[in-house]
């Protein structure tokens, strides 16, 4: 399997005035092609740090970001990139934000306002289309932009906390109808959060960090898809993985 | 976490949404209404009272030439209407006013717009702005006279100045304050600096605009108002001097009557122009 995004000897500094701030140090991650790669970790442990590298929107202070086997030269439509922040346009409904990558992309008009509608209704926004991100609440507002992600097309899919802020219900069908798309177009996704069990019921392997970007444990997860909440959750091998990860999270806590 | 164990749907698409609903409502004239119609009914009422205070202060003061009333006012503003004074004189200014605003409001909008998108251009020219900002207007006025004459030119110019840096400096607020996030979501999407300079700075310096665009009405009026008073022999402002060298307080106030409705005029088609712009923002 080809390797999409390898990070090598990477450190990340914050300079201001005559303090660095380290978030990441001598940092080493491999993500293969087409695989479901979930980050998991304590708030403050480098994760969005780390995504933020990874889609190229930030440049390392030494090692590198390859891409496909070339390093990064800044942010690329091929590498969507869901971040925690909601940066949706308040000026554009949610329909033209949704159509926004395309129009970027230069999709004719008719076009990508039938896919935006498509994929509007996907996360359960069909209704909403004509409103502004200020009249939606939270939960919607991640949806929406979670389309807006989608309409770029892009083939790599990093993910920051994207249902974090969402109720228990609608987290766990985001999460379902996130592993079907998964599954549909092979996408390679990285995705980050701070729960085990959203960690272990989406990711085919797990990689979990503790302070400065150090590597604590990288799991595979082998337990069959789909998942479903109910029964995956009660099965040993779920209670045993469960386990091992809250110690290795203990263990950096230390 | 042990509510999901809960979910019971399994649509493979569309989610079971359970945020708000959108529903027909049809509002009565009067529940949509009421409170616009209060407000005016009020605002027509305290006008009436205040002008009833001022006829009567007008009848029982001891020298009526010094506050006129509003009955002597209506009396001149009809003599002049009949005579053509008032249209004339009004025509000017209006020209002076619109000009002037137009022309520092457009110079305004696109310097600061432009500037601003620099970092190291606006860094440079930023307290330079300011201090040419800071120098009353009403002084340049001598100035523009050697420059422009005593025509009309002198007047738009004078309007345009004190325009253009009010529009400039809340425009360029405006295009600083944009947030890094939406320029960074643009770049995510492959947005080239062009994008990002018409899909994300131009609207988002909007707000900025449009505060500069309302701010910077009363200072049109004054800057062509102060010009005509400075040197002119025709317009609203030479209409104001031209009375009150006749002691002809009447006119004075009559001038400027239409001044301010003038201003109410511009008030209100900039107003317009700001809430179409500004549709987005949050519901109250």
């Amino acid at each position: 399997m080809s390797i999409v995004l390898e990070v090598e000897h990477l450190t990340k500094e914050f300079q201001r005035d005559d303090v660095a701030t380290v978030a990441l140090r001598d940092f080493n991650l491999s993500i293969e092609e087409g695989t479901f790669v979930t980050i998991l970790g304590r708030s403050g442990c480098g994760k969005s740090t780390m995504l933020n590298l990874l889609s190229g929107l930030s440049k390392p202070t030494s090692g590198r970001v390859l891409h496909r086997g070339s390093p990064h030269s800044g942010p690329t439509p091929d590498i969507g990139y869901l971040t925690q922040t909601d940066t949706l346009m308040p000026w554009r409904s949610v329909q033209r934000n949704v159509e926004m990558p395309m129009e970027i992309a230069g999709t004719d008009k008719a076009e990508r306002g039938a896919r935006a509608r498509e994929l509007i209704a996907t996360v359960g926004l069909a209704e909403f289309a004509d409103s502004y991100p200020r009249e939606l609440s939270g939960g919607m507002r991640r949806r929406a932009s979670l389309a807006r992600m989608l309409a770029n097309g892009a083939e790599t899919i990093l993910m920051d906390e994207p249902f974090g802020a969402l109720d228990a219900q609608l987290r766990a069908e985001l999460q379902r109808e996130l592993a079907r798309l998964w599954k549909a177009t092979g996408h390679t996704i990285v995705f980050v959060t701070h729960d085990i069990e959203e960690a272990l019921m989406l990711g085919d392997r797990v990689v979990v960090l503790g302070p400065l970007g150090t590597i604590l444990l990288d799991q595979q997860v082998d337990l069959d898809r789909p998942r479903e909440p109910d029964e995956t959750k009660v099965r040993p091998r779920f209670v045993e993985l469960h386990a091992t990860l809250a110690s290795a999270l203990k263990k950096g806590a230390r | 976490m042990t509510t999901e164990s809960s979910a019971d749907t399994d649509a493979p698409t569309g989610l079971s949404t359970s945020g708000p609903v959108k529903e027909a409502r049809r509002r009565s004239w009067w529940y949509r209404n009421r409170r616009t119609t209060i407000v005016w009914s009020l605002r027509a009422g305290v006008v009436l009272v205040f002008l009833l205070l001022w006829q009567i202060a007008g009848n029982t003061a001891a020298n009526p030439m010094f506050v006129s009333d509003p009955v002597s006012v209506w009396e001149q503003l009809s003599a002049w209407i009949v005579d053509g004074t008032l249209g004339r004189h009004t025509w000017i200014t209006i020209q002076e006013v619109v000009l002037g605003y137009v022309i520092g409001a457009a110079a305004g909008a696109l310097a600061g717009y432009a500037l601003a998108s620099i970092r190291l251009v606006y860094d440079v020219f930023e307290p330079l702005m300011m201090a040419l900002y800071s120098i009353p207007k009403v002084a340049l006025a001598p100035l523009f006279i050697v420059w422009f004459g005593i025509g009309i030119d002198m007047k738009v110019i004078l309007a345009a100045v004190s325009v253009f840096f009010l529009v400039f400096l809340n425009t360029a607020a405006g295009v600083r304050d944009v947030d890094r996030g939406l320029v960074d979501a643009v770049r995510l999407m492959g947005g080239s600096n062009r994008d990002i300079a018409i899909k994300v700075v131009l609207p988002a310096s909007m707000t900025g605009l449009i505060t500069g665009l309302k701010v910077s009405i009363p200072y049109a009026l004054i800057g062509a108002v102060i010009g005509e008073l400075v040197a002119s022999n025709r317009g609203l402002g030479y209409l104001i001097n031209d009375s009150a060298a006749q002691f002809n307080t009447a006119g004075v106030f009559a001038a400027v009557v239409v001044l301010t409705a003038v201003a109410m005029v511009l008030n209100t088609l900039v107003g317009v122009l700001a809430s179409r712009a500004n549709r987005w923002k949050p519901l109250d």
